[in-house]
């Protein structure tokens, strides 16, 4: 609970900062106060006292139990990283960064209310928080139609699916007459489940599918992410599909587990076709932010795999998969901000002979890039490892093959800007890579072979 | 001692990346030979302690449980002794070359040896396929930044096809790991603990697969002409020596002793492929004109043998294997190195357009003629042994595979004779006349490959005597019901 007063503090600091003039001191104060968010968050570990504001009670609207703790940490790293990069990302806009980043740090105040919520109505809170801040950062370069674009589309989307989970969630309080998660689990148990609070377990699905964009509910995520400014991309990745997982798992494994019989074919045919449809229209996409779009897409289906075990405890697998995924999307898109900027395009072209222009920058990517495509020995291949495993102890055989299948296509696409960077000819254009930039993506190529030799330090977190 | 000489080579990688351009092949070298030399020092300890001095034991991830569990027995001995040994060979035929960038293309191969001893060490089904995938990544940026013209599709298919078997494979192992009652990945639990056969027949095939890409066995092989002609000449000696070999080890590691059952299932099938594929293939290296691509195809024939003769189920095959591994690996080499001598100082790789290089130098066309003829399997060279011995176990199988696949002798006659006579026999032309002699680098690299080939050809003892007890066990295991 800690945790989530601070940060909104952190936030409110960062609007006021403006004010004060402190736009300079803005960023490292934002790592800082973070740093010690991180450690106060992890204070909690362990400790099962209701959460409570003062003396009054709040573990009906929030719980900050372990699962809720080891995200929420995943989370402030990952805003941490962005965080270390937007100082010079945003230099040019001096007279809006505190805006920006009190906004991005509200992103992250609706993340761990998504990671924590021990009801619907947190539910909804927490992804209002993040979607409404995310709706404005997408479209925050304001003369740039693509970025209003993606603003407006990610907001008429965005509206939609919210309509969508609050009458669902309107159906499932209907039904069971509570809001708490335990007590709707108490209400399926008891087995006399009216046929509106299936119709509510189904609309929430919907929003929550959106949310992590699954196919059939896809559709906004390449246009958002293109159009959106190249950080906010990252930021939307990484962070915001984190989130959004560790929400729809949370929401199986504590609450709707007992409907999971119901919501299992429609589960195994999304994942499937997320997988399926996030790698098959990959291939023939030529900006590298929509690659990344249909990638995200991709590996949403890997973790809904996870999400399908949810029944036997696979949240250190997800865990540990998302970690993984959002590591090495930051140190790729850290080097990638820098390459899109001194080529001004975002296309694969932009990679052409980086690896004559700089060779280490160019063994980073290949490192990120072939982590996400699962190969070993990066943390990436651990991660589908972990799922793959996790999903087949609980019996989804054939999906399982399926989705190694479709994880060969995908080498294809991620290959393709190693290739670039190999075997292409340079072009003149410099490629400046300033330090700040460099130092995050070395932080997370470590982090993404450190996985891999001592993997028990994050999958031991949610045993 | 295990953990060293695993780690040797990593470390070396590492050491030949900080030492410069010019410095590379040297220290890539030295270090080379001092991972011989204490392969041969192991062999040593290997001789008076057996394989028990070699075991190495570490927890690695609690759930779902991976360990560290390296070993040392005859089979793995004799690869990583071949490793070892044509390292050194392949980084010497990198001398006196120019390379863009030599430290990264030598520690490259310096990683991909750390992967492939990896791969013969591992005893644990995850780190074994962990190293399995580690060595397709040096050999594939191997191909990527030093290869030919057509190099990018060729690599990527390349890529994506052994990936491809690979992923299979994964599968495979997570499904044995649960349908073992210990839930393990240590091998001697897979052996010990065989899978229900109403499972082992589809399980087969997701092993097979990917050992049958790698091989390559007809009719998965179409990666592999063009990725050997398009590598440079010490990828596509890394690749044709030494990474093959990673399947038809993994074929008598993994497949016959934990697949019993689905190797009576599906052998027959698979023994046939083998035998299909030496005729297909010695019959498309007798119509190849591009000499790269006529040794690429010899190598499937010969590769082709040495899985049928893991097929065929028996000692004398299993034997013939083995040995024929560790002969072919050291003769493949020696025909590519002469394939690149001659690219190199003619620039031409079409056969018709070369002749009369024996003329001019007499050195080469010697040592070219004795990996020539150790390659068509002439008695006195190590290729007659193992091919024997091959042939011999595919006949107590089966008589008329026997004969099928006994054509490979006939027919790498055929091709290789006819090469050797195109290309070093008549008169000299304006593509060969100015060809000179061997220098001193390629002289011993050459040398050595020749030493051994004789050697090995008259002495092939030792060998037998380290494989025997391992081929033993995994024998028991394969056809025991």
């Amino acid at each position: 609970m800690t945790t989530l007063i601070y940060t909104t503090c952190l936030g409110l600091f960062c609007m006021l900062a403006e004010v004060l003039n402190l736009r300079k001191l803005l960023v490292p104060a934002i790592i800082i106060g973070l740093t010690a968010i991180f450690a106060v968050n992890l204070q909690h570990w362990g400790i099962t006292t209701p959460a409570t504001i003062g003396s009054v009670s709040v573990s009906h609207m929030i719980k900050m139990d372990n699962f809720a703790i080891a995200f929420s940490g995943l989370a402030i790293i990952i805003s941490i990283l962005i965080f270390v990069l937007s100082a010079n990302y945003y230099k040019d806009e001096q007279n809006q960064i505190s805006d920006y980043l009190s906004i991005m740090v509200f992103v992250l105040c609706g993340a761990l209310v998504m990671f924590s919520y021990n009801n619907m109505a947190m539910l909804f809170l927490g992804i209002e928080i993040l979607s409404i801040s995310l709706y404005i950062m997408a479209g925050s370069r304001r003369f740039d139609t693509r970025s209003n674009e993606s603003g407006m589309k990610y907001f008429l989307m965005g509206a939609f699916a919210s309509g969508f989970l609050l009458f669902g969630i309107a159906l499932i309080y209907g039904a069971s007459g509570t809001f708490e998660l335990e007590g709707i689990s108490k209400y399926i148990a008891a087995g006399e489940v009216v046929p509106m609070f299936y119709l509510g377990v189904t609309l929430l699905l919907f929003a929550m599918l959106f949310k992590v964009s699954a196919v059939p509910f896809h559709f906004w995520s390449p246009d958002v992410y293109e159009g959106a400014p190249a950080l906010i991309t990252a930021f939307m990745s990484t962070l915001v599909k984190v989130a959004a997982f560790a929400a729809l798992y949370r929401l199986f494994s504590h609450c709707l587990g007992g409907t999971m019989y119901y919501v299992e074919p429609l589960l195994i045919i999304v994942t499937g076709a997320t997988i399926m449809v996030g790698n098959v229209i990959a291939l023939s996409q030529i900006n590298v932010k929509r690659i990344l779009a249909y990638s995200g897409i991709a590996h949403a289906g890997y973790m809904l795999l996870g999400v399908l075990s949810s029944q036997g405890n696979a949240a250190s697998s997800v865990f540990f998969y998302a970690g993984a995924y959002a590591i090495a999307t930051i140190g790729l898109f850290a080097l990638a901000i820098m390459t899109f900027k001194s080529n001004h395009s975002e296309n694969v072209e932009a990679f052409n002979g980086l690896a004559k222009k700089n060779p280490f920058a160019a063994a980073l990517i290949s490192i990120f890039m072939l982590s996400l495509a699962g190969i070993p020995p990066f943390a990436g291949f651990l991660g589908k490892y972990y799922i793959f495993s996790e999903a087949i102890r609980n019996g989804y055989v054939t999906l399982t093959l399926f989705a190694v299948v479709n994880s060969i296509i995908a080498v294809y696409y991620y290959l393709k800007v190693v290739i670039a960077m190999y075997s292409q000819p340079a072009n003149d254009k410099p490629l400046v890579i300033h330090p700040t930039y460099m130092v995050v993506a070395i932080i997370c190529a470590l982090t993404t072979i450190g996985l891999t030799i001592v993997p028990d330090m994050l999958m031991q977190i949610l045993k | 001692m295990t953990l060293l000489l695993l780690l040797l080579p990593l470390v070396a990688a590492l050491a030949v990346l900080l030492s410069g351009n010019k410095m590379a092949s040297r220290v890539a070298l030295l270090f080379t030979v001092a991972e011989f030399g204490l392969t041969v020092y192991a062999y040593t300890i290997f001789k008076q302690q057996g394989p028990e001095a070699f075991v190495f034991f570490h927890d690695w991830i609690s759930s779902p449980k991976i360990s560290i569990n390296l070993g040392v027995d005859g089979l793995s001995f004799v690869m990583i002794g071949l490793t070892n040994f044509l390292l050194p060979l392949i980084v010497l035929s990198g001398f006196n070359r120019e390379y863009s960038n030599a430290k990264t293309y030598f520690s490259l191969m310096l990683l991909m040896q750390f992967a492939l001893i990896g791969v013969f060490m591992a005893y644990d089904g995850l780190l074994y396929y962990i190293f399995w995938e580690l060595a397709l990544l040096p050999i594939y940026f191997i191909a990527l930044g030093w290869g030919g013209k057509n190099r990018v599709p060729v690599t990527l298919k390349f890529f994506i096809y052994t990936l491809a078997g690979s992923l299979l494979m994964l599968f495979g192992f997570i499904m044995l790991y649960y349908y073992n009652p210990n839930a393990s990945f240590n091998i001697t639990d897979l052996y010990n603990n065989p899978v229900c056969s109403c499972n082992q027949g589809w399980l087969f095939w997701m092993f097979f697969l990917a050992f049958a890409i790698k091989i390559p066995i007809v009719p998965f092989h179409t990666w592999q002409a063009d990725t050997y002609s398009e590598a440079p000449t010490q990828g596509t000696m890394l690749l044709s020596g030494i990474m093959l070999k990673m399947g038809t080890y993994s074929l008598i590691r993994w497949l016959l002793p934990i697949l019993p059952a689905g190797i009576a299932e599906w052998g027959p099938l698979a023994i046939t492929l083998c035998v299909i594929g030496i005729v297909y293939a010695s019959i498309i290296a007798i119509m190849q004109n591009d000499i790269k691509k006529l040794f690429a195809y010899s190598s499937v024939a010969h590769v082709g043998l040495i899985a049928a003769g893991i097929f065929a189920l028996n000692i004398e095959g299993l034997q013939g294997s083995v040995v024929q591994m560790i002969a072919h690996g050291v003769n493949v080499v020696g025909l590519f190195f002469c394939a690149d001598i001659i690219i190199n100082r003619t620039q031409t790789a079409n056969i018709s357009s070369l002749g009369g290089i024996r003329n001019i130098a007499p050195r080469f066309n010697t040592l070219f003629m004795i990996v020539v003829i150790a390659s068509v399997a002439l008695p006195l060279t190590n290729g007659f042994i193992g091919e024997f011995l091959l042939l011999f176990g595919v006949f107590k199988y089966n008589t008329w595979l026997s004969v099928f696949a006994g054509l490979t002798i006939i027919l790498g006659a055929v091709y290789m004779l006819r090469m050797f006579q195109n290309t070093m026999l008549g008169n000299t032309n304006e593509n060969t006349q100015h060809f000179t002699d061997l220098n001193w680098s390629e002289t011993l690299v050459l040398g050595i490959i020749a030493f051994t080939i004789v050697v090995m050809g008259l002495y092939p003892k030792p060998i037998f005597e380290l494989v025997q007890p391992s081929l033993d066990i995994i024998l028991n295991k394969a056809i025991a019901k």
